[in-house]
């Protein structure tokens, strides 16, 4: 089992990401994070699909992809060939004689704070993903009250 | 001038050159059903939306023309599901129209509402749900166009009722332009140049063909290939009749059932030719000892076909078709005479074979009878389970197109609709339905359509009062609990056919079995149902349990 990244570029219509998340959850697969968003045509989406799973199968569902109509072009990414983007939004507990400490740490990580109330602070991060995942970590002690992170976007180098 | 939907719908299938329909109507379809009542084309109503499909599956695997098919939605739609799936498993080209709810009500559980393009899309080559009426033409195109290209299948179009009655111009396309589906048809040249190659300098080939010949029409491409190279061939079941069986070369069908010399070769090959083959569990077996020794060549126009099983040497991707003719015109014969020599002596000693009786019908006797009387010259269509094996070991397919079977679905129930659509495409073979007193029953009703177009379909009954194939693994695997899988408990088949006004004749003396078959075929203007009362505990041999290699391949009950 071994986590993928693949890009999709699809048709802009509609049951298209129907027709790709079936051929994930017809294996049992589950997909770790999604991004789905036009691109610079107007007619064409693209998919960001993050997946774990044996590397056979992954091929498998990459040439059932292809297959599709819908589908325009499957592509891997990884952290070689590819910027890898997640924006995460947490939400902390934290009373004013907390918040010093909080500052710090998002001033670390190029976080901004983005709202702040009497109880709560919320932090919004952009980075790649394992560096969302340092991030958060790290804010652990601080009391999380929410935290949701979207799914990865991934563009090519070349 | 503008015209509606229903209408854009009929002029695009005469456009198409459709010749049949097949279906059955329901509220949402009537504004459709309306013009097809003068449409220039045959309609034929089934009786059941399931009898409809296969009916259209049967039609396409016996002419290679697609298959066109209309329910409507909710009940209608999901009656076709069994259908629809079992073309996609064996790549039948099939366009399916399904009437729909009112867009504006969609998704509200209207009254006899589904979402039959959610249901049907892991099940269809590709499916529409049409929300514009100027799409709709040009939708149709495209949908006999992926139908019938690169790996053919079923493509399904949802109408919703509004866009039937709605009106534009009609203008329907030449041509279809899709930037994300363009099928390899021509092989690559550096790969058919290795593929030769490895095959010149092999010492054990096999030619592994399946139905990807029959749906290519490649069998005279294959056939000249084996004459030129001169090395034995096994077809799948849906290869069948794809090379002649009754050729020298020919060591009829591997897998499962398949003959012992067919399964032996294959697996002591040192290269094995797949041609339009999948490498399907039912062939393989345990996919370690499958090819211990061999390297393989794969020709398949579906890319998701290739080492999607089986490790491929060399990979290539087209039509079987072009590759073959490319293969052709280079490649030289390999230098085997000894291991053809040796095939051929496992061929002669470890035939087909079954023990016969003085005292009980045996379902392999009745089968080599239809072929003896029939020449040969016939379309075979069968149900699922030991009638179907029966019927591809015990008869030698010549032609292609002839042998038509659920194999992948391998769902019961098919054979005898799919028997109505191969006779209604074609009207000069004698069409003859093997079936199982289990499977016959799952669309007896299609019996009036046969009796009502004065089809003369025989089907022929291997009635052993058992669902057999079920029953014989209880035997072998399951310590002979036949649970639930006695039908004895049956109708008279011969009362049945009389009521449908068919013929029908019961056989229960092994005396009777050919005069039987005779009388049938001198029945030239309805269905004929011949009830053999066969050996009730007949096995199908040689048997590679599930799962299993060829060293575990049963020959003959064990005593």
């Amino acid at each position: 089992m071994s986590q993928h990244v693949i890009s999709v570029k699809v048709e802009n219509k509609f049951g298209v990401l129907a027709r790709v998340a079936g051929l994930f959850s017809a294996r049992g697969y589950n997909i770790d994070s999604l991004a789905v968003s036009e691109t610079e045509l107007p007619d064409v989406s693209v998919m960001t699909i993050v997946v774990s799973g044996d590397d056979r199968i992954i091929e498998q569902v990459k040439k059932q992809l292809n297959k599709l109509i819908d589908i325009i072009k499957v592509t891997d990414h990884n952290q070689e060939n590819a910027v890898q983007r997640e924006i995460v939004l947490a939400k902390l507990n934290a009373t004013p004689t907390k918040r010093n400490e909080i500052y710090q740490l998002a001033q670390i990580f190029g976080a901004r704070i983005v709202g702040v109330t009497n109880k709560a602070i919320i932090l919004e991060m952009v980075s790649d993903p394992e560096t969302v995942d340092n991030f958060i970590e790290l804010l652990r002690p601080y009391s999380i009250k929410e935290l949701i992170r979207t799914g990865r976007v991934s563009i090519l180098k070349e | 001038m503008k015209i509606t939907g229903a209408q854009i719908i009929i002029e695009s299938l005469i456009r198409e050159k459709v010749e049949v329909m097949f279906g059955y109507p329901g509220g949402v379809v009537i504004p459709i059903f309306h013009h097809l009542f003068n449409a220039p084309f045959k309609f034929i109503l089934s009786r059941h939306e399931q009898g409809a499909i296969h009916a259209a599956d049967g039609y396409a695997r016996a002419t290679g023309k697609p298959g066109v098919v209309i329910a409507t939605s909710g009940p209608g739609a999901t009656n076709l599901v069994t259908g629809i799936a079992t073309a996609n498993m064996d790549s039948i080209p099939l366009v399916i129209f399904t009437g729909q709810v009112s867009t504006e009500v969609i998704g509200n559980d209207a009254f006899q509402e589904a979402d039959v393009t959610g249901i049907t899309r892991p099940i269809t080559k590709h499916n529409y749900l049409v929300k514009d009426i100027n799409e709709l033409a040009k939708i149709i195109k495209e949908a006999f166009y992926i139908a019938t290209t690169g790996r053919p299948g079923p493509v399904l179009i949802d109408v919703p009722v509004n866009i039937s009655n709605a009106e534009t111009e009609f203008h329907y396309p030449e041509t279809v332009h899709l930037r994300s589906y363009k099928p390899v048809i021509h092989g690559h040249s550096g790969q058919i140049q290795k593929a030769c190659k490895l095959i010149e300098q092999s010492k054990r080939p096999v030619v592994y063909a399946g139905g990807g010949v029959i749906s290519s029409n490649a069998s005279d491409e294959l056939r000249t290939f084996i004459k030129k190279t001169g090395i034995p061939i096994t077809t799948t079941l849906l290869g069948l009749g794809a090379y002649p069986e009754n050729d020298k070369l020919s060591l009829k069908m591997l897998g499962m059932h398949g003959t012992y010399y067919a399964n032996h070769a294959v697996h002591q090959s040192d290269l094995l030719i797949a041609v339009g083959a999948r490498f399907d569990d039912r062939v393989t077996g345990k996919i370690s000892e499958f090819i211990p020794h061999a390297k393989v060549i794969h020709i398949d126009i579906d890319p998701s076909s290739v080492s999607k099983n089986v490790a491929v040497d060399v990979p290539i991707v087209g039509d079987a078709k072009h590759v073959l003719t490319e293969i052709n015109k280079t490649v030289k014969a390999p230098k085997i005479d000894e291991w053809v020599t040796h095939v051929m002596k496992m061929k002669e000693e470890n035939p087909l074979t079954y023990k016969d009786s003085d005292v009980t019908i045996k379902p392999q006797y009745v089968i080599e009878k239809i072929y003896e009387i029939s020449n040969g010259d016939a379309i075979i269509c069968t149900e699922v389970g030991q009638n179907q094996m029966w019927a591809s070991q015990f008869f030698d397919y010549t032609q292609p197109r002839t042998f038509i079977s659920s194999g992948g679905l391998g769902t019961m129930g098919f054979g005898f609709p799919a028997s109505i659509g191969a006779q209604l495409g074609r009207p000069d073979k004698r069409v003859i339905d093997i079936a199982g007193d289990g499977s016959i029953q799952m669309n007896i009703q299609e019996l009036i359509v046969a009796v009502q177009h004065r089809l003369p379909i025989i089907i022929a009954i291997l009635n052993n009062g058992f669902l057999g194939m079920v029953r014989q693994w209880q035997q072998l695997f399951y310590n002979k609990r036949y649970s639930y899988t006695c039908i004895n408990f049956q109708p008279d088949f011969v009362k049945l056919a009389q009521a449908y006004g068919a013929e029908g004749i019961r056989i229960e003396k092994k005396a009777d079995v050919v005069p039987a078959i005779q009388k049938a075929f001198t029945i030239t203007d309805k269905p004929i149902i011949l009830d053999f009362h066969v050996d009730r505990e007949e096995n199908v041999y040689p048997m590679i349990p599930a799962g299993k290699s060829v060293k575990d391949m049963m020959m003959r009950e064990l005593a």
